[in-house]
């Protein structure tokens, strides 16, 4: 570390450019950071590191204080998220903090959707750790500053931000899935997570690594403004880079061929964490691919819109095909999020603004649909969080006909049945490839809508068709609890489903101004 | 001697792919882990080169942002391999076979 001369110059440029010998090395400027610019997530993480001294601090407390804190939180940062949306409406999208990060329509969707799912996540798990009897502020520290990593990735205007946010997101995420280490498959989940976590996030910088040598920069501007003034951009290096920040992308979002850890973790984690993971890391993940590739590689879209639309199918496909043989409920909902993972590949493939404000209002409604389905997977799965295969559903209508009531509008949703934000969603994306003249991708996508209506009917069928007399006693000794917060989730998400499904232009209207504010 | 900077390319891409190749076959996961590192160490060294043939700091600087995050993910994944495998004899990965379907 002596400052071996490689061509003769001097390794360190760092301390060349502070020498006062620049030999073609700017000298380091530090950036004028504004903080407002991040406000959202700095309401998270500085929720989070309260939290974990108020831990340390006080050791009598009510039980729910944390969740309540919690919820707080999540509300403060909607609050803030809301007063940025109406500052962008009045004086338009800008860049902050040296143009790393980017306040604008787009990523204020993002900030109030992860706020939203903070709030229904702490309250879902608050009433699950008491009945598995987990100690310790763990689930809500974590789950903030996911959330915070989930936003950096929606305002990043630098590749480096985006993979900054994209770890702050796994690796508390990883430590979540295995939160319930008396489970042997709580710990499963989280070490093959972690395995295939980290390999795709290596796949991911080596992508960013190359996209920074063959345009000089890893600001998402200047590499924009690098493409549209060369003249044939698109080298080898470069769509080496795209592809490799696909497959890294294509990990998080679950996107067939790169789903392979997703009925596994799916599964292992707790209930709660499996459907925060389910609407926030995906919603994330795509916050950033949309962005990249929208945005950003928008030039060289005849080059990725192929790769995307082979994508798409195989995500569509065996995502509904393979969900049919599943007979664990967690991963039927596993395999059916990598098939929704492929209707926003739908959106993706469209390159157009429908497109994207489509995958928009699909990632807003899938969030709502999946908390509620993985609430009620919570609720059945009892102490123990273990009773997931589907004939625990069987005659769930005469134990708690409100409860199947409601897992089967949201499964419905999900199947896309008219009047619900499900159906809306699905249109939505479809049409948007109509309109970009992907017919058969948009004929594939209602194909595999069909096939994976068969399991979510397969499930509500159980629930209201058939009785077991096994259960029927069982239901009388155990009865199934309802706990007031999970009753909130529940409400909060069938609600949500149904009336905007039923008066779709608040919702929409958002999503589309989301867009136009880039 | 000067060596050409495709060469420190080409050193880093043969890192990564066995870094990549070995995490997907070998089967202890601390091997598997190691690979990683060796994954991340090859994206440094191609950083480094990219900076040294643009003559632009931001990829020095960007394997500083690798190295934290690096080191962060070693001490949650190695926790991670304690909890999981304190009751077991060896760190198999084919020992985990509770999730399937």
């Amino acid at each position: 570390m002596n400052g071996l001369p490689m061509n003769g110059l001097p390794m360190n440029g760092l301390l060349v450019a502070q020498a006062g010998q620049p030999e073609g090395l700017a000298p380091l400027e530090l950036p004028n950071v504004e903080y407002s610019a991040m406000a959202p997530h700095l309401i998270l993480i500085g929720g989070a590191l309260v939290l974990l001294v108020w831990v340390a601090m006080v050791r009598r407390r009510p039980p729910w204080a944390w969740a309540a804190f919690t919820v707080a939180v999540g509300l403060a940062s909607l609050g803030a998220s809301w007063l940025m949306w109406l500052d962008v409406g009045r004086n338009g999208p800008r860049t902050a903090v040296a143009d790393a990060v980017v306040v604008d329509g787009y990523s204020i969707f993002f900030m109030v959707l992860v706020s939203v799912i903070v709030v229904l996540g702490a309250l879902m798990g608050e009433s699950f750790l008491k009945r598995e009897d987990i100690r310790g502020p763990e689930f809500y520290v974590l789950m903030l500053l996911s959330s915070s990593g989930a936003m950096f990735m929606a305002s990043a205007n630098d590749l480096v931000i985006t993979f900054l946010g994209l770890e702050i997101l796994s690796i508390a995420l990883y430590v979540l899935a295995g939160l319930d280490n008396r489970r042997m498959e709580s710990r499963e989940a989280a070490i093959k997570y972690f395995v295939l976590g980290a390999f795709s996030s290596a796949v991911f910088l080596y992508g960013v690594a190359l996209v920074y040598g063959a345009t000089g920069s890893t600001n998402l501007g200047e590499i924009v403004g690098y493409l549209q003034s060369s003249v044939a951009p698109a080298n080898g290096v470069l769509l080496a880079g795209v592809a490799l920040l696909l497959v890294g992308f294509g990990f998080k979002v679950a996107a067939v061929p790169f789903h392979t850890w997703t009925p596994d973790v799916y599964q292992g984690a707790p209930s709660p964490v499996t459907g925060f993971m389910a609407a926030g890391a995906k919603a994330a993940g795509f916050a950033g691919l949309l962005r990249v590739f929208f945005a950003t590689f928008d030039t060289l879209k005849l080059d990725w819109q192929p790769i995307v639309w082979v994508l798409a199918v195989a995500t569509l496909l065996v995502g509904s095909v393979l969900a049919i043989v599943q007979e664990d409920i967690k991963r039927v909902l596993a395999y059916s999020s990598i098939s929704h993972a492929g209707f926003v590949l739908i959106g993706l493939q469209a390159a157009n603004e429908k497109g994207l404000a489509g995958s928009l209002y699909y990632l807003l409604t899938y969030a709502f649909m999946v908390l509620g389905s993985f609430t009620v997977v919570t609720l059945v799965g009892r102490k123990g969080d273990a009773r997931h295969d589907l004939d625990a559903y069987r005659g769930l209508s005469a134990r708690r006909p409100a409860l199947a009531l409601a897992f089967t509008v949201l499964l419905l949703a999900q199947a896309g049945i008219p009047f619900t934000t499900g159906f809306l969603a699905k249109f939505y994306v479809i049409s948007a490839a109509v309109e970009g003249r992907s017919y058969s991708l948009a004929l594939i996508g209602m194909l595999s809508s069909v096939v994976a209506a068969f399991f979510y009917l397969r499930i509500t069928v159980l629930m209201y068709m058939s009785t077991d007399e096994e259960e029927a006693e069982e239901a009388r000794t155990e009865p199934l609890a309802i706990p007031r917060s999970m009753a909130v989730v529940l409400a909060v998400s069938v609600a949500f489903t149904v009336a905007f499904g039923l008066l779709p232009a608040p919702v929409i209207d958002f999503a589309r101004d989301a867009t136009l504010l880039i | 001697m000067s060596l050409d900077g495709s060469w420190y390319l080409c050193l880093a891409a043969a890192v990564f792919t066995i870094g990549a190749v070995g995490l997907l076959v070998r089967r202890n996961v601390l091997v598997m882990f190691m690979c990683v590192e060796l994954m991340l160490n090859a994206v440094n060294l191609t950083l480094v080169t990219f900076a040294r043939m643009l003559d632009d700091i931001g990829g020095q600087a960007l394997v500083f942002f690798v190295l934290v995050v690096a080191a962060a993910e070693v001490v949650v994944g190695l926790g991670i391999i304690v909890a999981i495998f304190r009751r077991r004899v060896g760190a198999t990965a084919d020992d985990l076979h509770l999730l399937r379907g």
